[in-house]
C-alpha cells in the first residue's frame, strides 16, 4: 500500500498547503462585512479545477493499482513480464501525441486556426497509434504465452495497461467534442481553454504511463524492495 | 465591536465564477425528469435512495425473523439468509447513506448554502443521477436472476464470493453486484466533482471558508475522502471481475473446492482485503462527516446558540479525514495479516478517537446556556448523540487490536457498526428532512406523526442494537443462520433474540409511517413560510420557497458574516442572517 | 421535557442491563484473561463516558429548555476547556491502548515450548495435522491432495511421513501446555473460534497463520467456524477436547500417521465432502 500511501502524501501536501490560505485560524465571529475572497489569488476556472480534481481521482486509481501489484510481489512468487520492444516504440508514439497537442495549446493562443487543426489531427492520430500498437502488444505477449488467465503479474499488466488505454480513448472522445465545436465555430483562441485541458490530460496520462513502465520492468523494485523492509 | 470589520459596499470582490443564470430548462421532460438543477436532482436522488432503502429494510426484517424465531420460516433457506445480509448490507451503506448525503443533501444545500445560482457542472450532475439509478437498476436486476443476488457478505471477500459454494457465486448474482458498483463508482465521481468544485469556486462575495455552515464543510471534505477513497473499490470490483469472468488470480490462490482443483493460482485474498478496506475505512467517514455537519447545524439551529468551538469542529472534520486513510487495517485484526501491523493500526484507530470525542464535546456544550426548542430536528440531533456516543465508545472496543480479538467477527461488531454508522447517520438523516423539507416544498411536515415515529424510532433502534452487543460479548458470532444451543451459552440468547426481532419490526413500520408523512405533508402540510426555524444560513434567504431555478432571483446574496450569529448580545432578534449587513452594537462588547 | 427524563433513562436502563443481565461472556478456558482484563477496562472507561456525556445532555435539556422569555448565552469558544478536554480524552484512550499493545505483545510472541498443531478448514469441515515423534509439521501445498493426501502434505519431505492425520474428528489438546495453532485453508477464508479460548484467527487459503494459547481446564469445547465461508458457514463447527496428558498420550497412540493414513483407511468411513464426491 505505499504507493497509494506516497500518493495521498502528496495530496495531503498540496490540500494542506490550500488550507493554510483558508485562515483556519481567524475567528469568524469577530468579522462582519464582505472581506475579498482569497487575497491575491487569480481565480482558476471552474473546468481547469474540475480536471485537476478529476486527474487526482485517476492519479489515485493508479496508485491503487500499483498499491495491488506491490502487493501481490509480496505474497506470490513473482516473475515480471518481459515487455516486447513495441512498448517503447508505443511510448515514444504517446510522448508525440502529447507534443502535439502542447503545439495546438501555443497554436491556439496565437489564433492560428491550420496551424491548430494539423496538431490536433496529428495529435489524434498519434494517440490512435498509440491504442492500435497497445493493442499489438497485448497481441505479441499473449502469442509468447504470457496469457491474461495466466500468472497475476501477465494479468496486472493487461489490467493496468488496459485501464489506461481506457482513459485515453476517453480523451480522444472529449478530444472530439471540442474539434466538432471548432469546426462549428472555427475561432481559435475561443478554443484555447478547452484544448489545453486536452493537453493537461495528455500530459497527465503520459505521466502515469511512464511511472506505470517503471513499475512493471521493475525499475522501481528496489526502491520499493526498500519501503517494504520498512513498511513490509 | 468585532476586531474585524469590512466596510459594507465600500469595494466587492470578484467572483471567480461569473454570475450566469443557468439556462432555463424548456418542456416537462426537461424540467422534470431529465433535470440538471442541483435540486430536481437532489429530490431524485434522495427519493431512489429511499426506495432501495425500503427494500433493504424489508430485508432486515427477513434476517431478523429466521435470527429470532429459527426454523419457523420455511421459506428463508440458508442461501436466502446470506443473500438477504448481504444485499441488506450493501444497499444500506452504498446505496442509501452515501447516496443520500452526498446526492441527496450534497446537492440540494451546497448551491443554496454557498450562495450559488447551481452546481458549476450542471450537464454532469444530471449524468450523476442517470449512472446511480442504473447502478441501482443493474443492482435490483439481481434478484431476478437466476440464482439470485451474492450472498458473499457486503464485504464480498474472496476467493468464496465468486466460488460456486457460495449463492450468486457462480451465477450473475456476484456479476452484477460488481457490475453495479463500478457504475456507482463512476456516477458518484461525476457529482463529487460537481461538489468539490462548487464549494471551492461558486461561493458568493464574502463567504469564506471560515464562514460555511459545518454542513457544508462536512459535505465537502467527504466528497473529497469519496473521490480518493472509491478508486480502491473501483479497481478491487474490476479486478474481481476479471477473476470471475476471465480467469485471471488476482485474489485467487491454488486451491481446492469440493475436492476439486480449480485453475486458479498465484493470487492473494488478503490483498482484496487490503484494497477493499482501504475504501471501506473512509467510506464510515464520508458518511459520518456529512452526519457530524448536519447535526452541528441542526443543533446550533433549534437551540438558538452559535456551535461551541467552531474552529475546533472545522480543524476535527479534516483531521479525522486525514487520518481515516491511515486506519483501514483495523478491520483486519484478525486477518493473518503481519502482527506487527496491529500496533500501528491500534494506535491510529484511537488517536482518531480524540478528535471524535471532541467534535461530541462540542454539540453537548453547545446545548449548555442554550434555548432549547424541542423541534424534531432537535429531538432526532439528541438521538444521534445518544446512538453515536454508545457506537463510537464500542469503537474503541474493536479499534484497540488484542480486544477485538475475541470480539471480532461476533455479533457485537454488528452492533457496534449498526449503531455508529446505521443508527446514528438515519437519525441526522431524518432530522435533517424534518429540518429541511420546509424548504424544499414550502410545507411542514406532521408533527404528531413526527413525534410517533420519532419515540418509535429512537427508544426502538436502541431497543435493537443495545442488547445485541451482549449477544456478541456471549459469543455469538455474526452471519450465522442459526446457531442452535452450543454449550458455551449458559444462558440462552433465544430470548433476547425473539425481542430484538420484535422491535425491529415495529421499527421498521415506523418507518413506513415517516414516508407516508413525506407524501401526506406535501398536500396537506401546514404552510411554512421562507423562514420557519428562524435560521440564520443562506439557504433560508431565498427569495421565493421553494427557491426557483437559479435561487437568488435578481443577484447573488452578499454575505457580511459567519453562519452561527444566534442570540447575538444586543441584536433585535435571536438570529442574524449570514445576508444582513446590519451589526448591532451591544453594550459590552462581542467577547 | 420528556426528552430529558428519557435520556436519563436509557443510560440508567443501560447500566442495569449491563450489571444485572445474565448474558456475559463464558468462563475463559485459556491464558487469556490478560484479553478480559483489558476488556473490563474499557468498559469501565467507556461506561463513564458514556454516562457522563448523556447525563450532562439531559441536564442541559432539561435546565435550558425553552420557555418564554430566554436568551441562550453566545459563546462562541473556550480554549482551555477544549483543551482540558482534549487531555483528559487523550489520557483515558491511551489508558485503554497501553495495555492493549502490551498485552498484544504476548499473543503474538509465541514461546519456545508450545507444541504446533495444524488445522485445516475446508467447505465446511475441520481437519487436524499434528507432529510425529520429530517433533515438527512437515510441508505441504494444495498441489499435492488428493483422495489419499486429503491436506495435501508434501510426500517428498521426510518431516511429513510421521505427522499424525485427524481427518473431520475431534482435535484433543493436553492441558496446560501452550500451543501454536497453524491455521490453513484449502478453498475459502475460515476462522479457528472457540470461545473459551478468547484468541482466533482468519485461514487464508495459500498461506499459514497462526495464534497461540495456552488450555488452562479440561473439558470439550465447540469449535465455530467465524469467517463466512458459504452457505454452510454456520453448519461447520467441531470438538476441541481438552484433557489430561495421558488420556492425550493415550489418544495420540490412536490415530494414524499420514504414511499409514493412504492404505489403512476405508474410503468409505472417511466423513469428509471430499470423500462423498467420489
Amino acid at each position: 500500500m505505499n504507493i497509494i500511501l506516497a500518493f495521498l502524501a502528496v495530496l495531503v501536501a498540496i490540500i494542506g498547503w490550500w488550507l493554510s490560505r483558508q485562515r483556519l485560524f481567524s475567528k469568524p465571529w469577530l468579522e462582519t462585512g464582505v472581506p475579498p475572497m482569497i487575497a491575491e489569488a487569480s481565480p482558476v476556472a471552474p473546468q481547469k479545477l474540475g480536471l485537476g480534481v478529476f486527474l487526482a481521482v485517476i492519479g489515485g486509481l493508479f496508485a491503487m493499482l500499483g498499491s495491488a501489484f506491490v502487493l501481490q510481489i509480496d505474497a506470490t512468487p513473482w516473475q515480471l513480464v518481459p515487455l516486447p520492444r513495441l512498448v517503447w516504440i508505443n511510448t515514444g508514439v504517446l510522448l508525440s501525441s502529447s507534443l502535439f497537442l502542447q503545439f495546438a495549446v501555443t497554436a491556439a493562443k496565437q489564433g492560428e486556426a491550420q496551424l491548430l487543426n494539423w496538431s490536433l489531427a496529428a495529435g489524434a492520430l498519434s494517440t490512435l497509434a498509440f491504442l492500435v500498437g497497445q493493442i499489438t502488444a497485448w497481441n505479441m505477449l499473449t502469442t509468447s504465452g504470457y496469457v491474461l488467465a495466466g500468472a497475476p503479474a501477465a494479468s496486472f499488466f493487461y489490467l493496468i495497461t488496459g485501464l489506461h488505454g481506457l482513459h485515453i480513448l476517453g480523451g480522444l472522445v472529449a478530444m472530439g467534442a471540442v474539434w466538432l465545436r471548432l469546426a462549428r465555430q472555427p475561432e481559435p483562441r475561443e478554443a484555447q481553454a478547452a484544448v489545453a485541458l486536452c493537453a493537461l490530460y495528455w500530459h497527465a496520462l503520459l505521466l502515469i504511463w511512464i511511472l506505470l513502465l517503471a513499475l512493471f520492468t521493475g525499475w522501481g523494485n528496489e526502491f520499493l524492495a526498500l519501503c517494504r523492509s520498512v513498511l513490509r | 465591536m468585532g476586531d474585524i470589520r469590512h466596510e459594507a459596499n465600500a469595494e466587492l470582490p470578484p467572483l471567480e465564477v461569473p454570475d450566469v443564470m443557468p439556462p432555463h430548462a424548456h418542456g416537462w421532460w426537461a424540467k422534470y425528469v431529465f433535470s440538471q438543477d442541483a435540486k430536481y436532482i437532489a429530490v431524485q436522488y434522495a427519493c431512489t435512495a429511499l426506495a432501495i432503502g425500503l427494500v433493504a429494510l424489508v430485508l432486515s426484517w427477513l434476517m431478523r425473523l429466521q435470527l429470532g424465531f429459527p426454523g419457523v420460516f420455511d421459506f428463508i433457506t440458508p442461501e436466502a439468509y446470506y443473500q438477504f445480509i448481504t444485499m441488506h448490507g450493501m444497499i444500506m451503506v452504498i446505496y442509501l447513506l452515501t447516496a443520500i448525503f452526498l446526492g441527496g443533501f450534497g446537492n440540494y444545500l451546497i448551491p443554496l448554502m454557498v450562495g450559488a445560482r447551481d452546481m458549476v457542472f450542471p450537464f454532469v450532475n444530471m449524468l450523476s443521477y442517470w449512472i446511480y439509478l442504473l447502478a441501482v437498476l443493474v443492482l435490483v436486476a439481481s434478484f431476478f436472476v437466476p440464482g439470485g443476488p451474492t450472498g458473499a457478505g457486503w464485504t464480498l471477500y474472496p476467493p468464496q464470493a465468486i466460488l460456486s459454494g457460495t449463492p450468486g457465486g457462480q451465477q450473475a448474482g456476484i456479476v452484477l453486484m460488481l457490475v453495479s458498483l463500478i457504475l456507482f463508482i463512476i456516477g458518484f465521481t461525476m457529482g463529487g466533482l460537481n461538489y468539490v468544485v462548487t464549494v471551492l469556486q461558486a461561493r458568493t462575495r464574502g463567504m469564506t471558508m471560515m464562514r460555511l455552515p459545518l454542513t457544508i464543510w462536512g459535505i465537502f471534505t467527504a466528497t473529497v475522502m469519496a473521490l480518493l477513497a472509491f478508486p480502491a473499490l473501483f479497481v478491487a470490483c474490476v479486478m474481481m471481475l476479471f477473476d470471475r469472468l476471465l480467469g485471471t488470480s488476482f485474489f485467487m490462490p491454488m486451491l481446492v473446492e469440493m475436492g476439486e482443483k480449480l485453475s486458479y493460482g498465484g493470487g492473494s485474498p488478503i490483498a482484496f482485503q487490503h484494497l477493499f478496506w482501504f475504501f471501506g475505512h473512509p467510506e464510515v467517514y464520508i458518511v459520518a462527516l456529512p452526519a457530524f455537519g448536519i447535526v452541528s447545524d441542526l443543533i446550533a439551529v433549534h437551540a438558538r446558540k452559535n456551535i461551541f468551538g467552531y474552529r475546533m469542529m472545522v480543524w476535527a472534520i479534516v483531521i479525522i479525514g486525514a487520518l481515516s486513510f491511515v486506519v483501514w487495517a483495523h478491520h483486519m485484526y484478525v486477518s493473518g495479516m503481519h502482527p506487527w501491523f496491529g500496533y500501528f493500526f491500534a494506535t491510529t484507530t484511537l488517536i482518531i478517537a480524540v478528535p471524535t470525542a471532541i467534535k461530541v464535546y462540542n454539540w453537548v456544550l453547545t446545548l449548555w446556556r442554550g434555548d432549547i426548542h424541542l423541534t424534531l430536528p432537535m429531538l432526532f440531533a439528541l438521538a444521534f448523540i445518544v446512538t453515536f456516543v454508545n457506537g463510537g465508545l464500542t469503537g474503541l472496543f474493536l479499534g484497540n487490536v488484542v480486544v477485538d480479538v475475541p470480539l471480532s467477527d461476533t455479533m457485537f461488531v454488528v452492533a457496534h457498526f449498526h449503531m455508529v454508522m446505521g443508527v446514528a447517520p438515519i437519525m441526522v438523516i431524518f432530522g435533517a428532512i424534518y429540518h429541511w423539507y420546509p424548504k424544499i416544498t414550502g410545507r411542514m411536515l406532521n408533527e404528531a406523526m413526527g413525534q410517533v415515529h420519532f419515540w418509535v424510532t429512537f427508544l426502538g433502534a436502541y431497543a435493537i442494537f443495545f442488547p445485541m452487543h451482549y449477544v456478541g460479548l456471549v459469543g455469538v458470532p455474526r452471519r450465522y443462520y442459526e446457531l442452535g444451543e452450543p454449550a458455551f451459552i449458559s444462558t440462552p440468547v433465544g430470548g433476547l433474540n425473539a425481542f430484538i426481532s420484535v422491535a425491529a419490526l415495529i421499527v421498521g413500520a415506523a418507518q413506513i409511517l415517516f414516508l407516508f408523512n413525506l407524501g401526506w405533508s406535501l398536500r396537506h402540510g401546514r404552510d411554512a413560510g421562507s423562514n420557519p426555524w428562524r435560521a440564520t444560513s443562506l439557504e433560508w434567504q431565498t427569495p421565493d420557497t421553494p427557491p426557483r431555478h437559479g435561487n437568488w432571483g435578481e443577484s447573488l446574496p452578499l454575505v457580511y458574516r459567519w453562519a452561527y450569529d444566534y442570540s447575538v448580545p444586543g441584536a433585535a432578534e435571536d438570529f442574524i442572517a449570514q445576508n444582513d449587513p446590519v451589526t448591532p452594537e451591544p453594550p459590552g462588547g462581542r467577547l | 421535557m420528556m426528552i430529558a427524563l428519557v435520556l436519563a433513562l436509557v443510560v440508567i436502563a443501560s447500566v442495569a442491563f449491563h450489571l444485572l443481565s445474565p448474558w456475559w461472556w463464558t468462563p475463559i478456558a485459556s491464558n487469556w484473561d490478560y484479553i478480559d482484563n483489558t476488556l473490563i477496562i474499557t468498559f469501565w472507561i467507556t461506561g463513564v463516558v458514556f454516562a457522563a456525556v448523556v447525563l450532562f445532555m439531559a441536564y442541559c435539556v432539561f435546565r435550558f429548555r425553552h420557555q418564554e422569555g430566554r436568551k441562550a448565552d453566545f459563546n462562541p469558544e473556550n480554549k482551555r476547556l477544549e483543551i482540558w478536554l482534549t487531555v483528559a480524552t487523550a489520557l483515558g484512550v491511551a489508558a485503554m491502548l497501553l495495555p492493549g499493545l502490551f498485552v498484544w505483545k504476548q499473543f503474538v510472541t509465541v514461546p519456545d515450548t508450545a507444541t504446533e498443531v495444524e488445522v485445516v478448514g475446508q467447505q465446511w469441515s475441520w481437519s487436524f495435522r499434528l507432529p510425529g515423534q520429530d517433533g515438527r509439521l512437515g510441508t505441504s501445498d494444495p498441489q499435492w491432495m488428493n483422495l489419499d493426501n486429503p491436506l495435501g502434505v508434501n510426500p517428498h519431505d521426510p518431516t511429513g511421513t510421521d505427522d499424525v492425520i485427524v481427518e473431520g474428528g475431534e482435535l484433543y489438546l493436553p492441558v496446560n501446555r501452550p500451543v501454536k495453532m497453524s491455521l490453513r485453508s484449502i478453498d475459502v477464508l475460515h476462522n479457528f473460534y472457540v470461545p473459551e479460548f478468547r484468541a482466533k484467527m482468519d485461514m487464508v487459503p495459500g498461506m499459514v497463520t497462526f495464534f497461540w494459547f495456552e488450555p488452562t481446564r479440561t473439558g470439550e469445547f465447540e469449535v465455530l467456524c467465524a469467517e463466512l465461508c458459504g452457505t454452510g458457514h454456520g453448519f461447520m463447527r467441531g470438538y476441541v477436547q481438552v484433557v489430561e496428558q495421558e488420556e492425550y498420550d493415550e489418544w495420540l497412540q490412536e490415530q494414524l500417521t499420514f504414511a499409514e493414513y493412504a492404505n489403512a483407511v476405508p474410503v468409505e468411513d472417511q466423513p469428509t465432502r471430499l470423500a462423498e464426491r467420489y
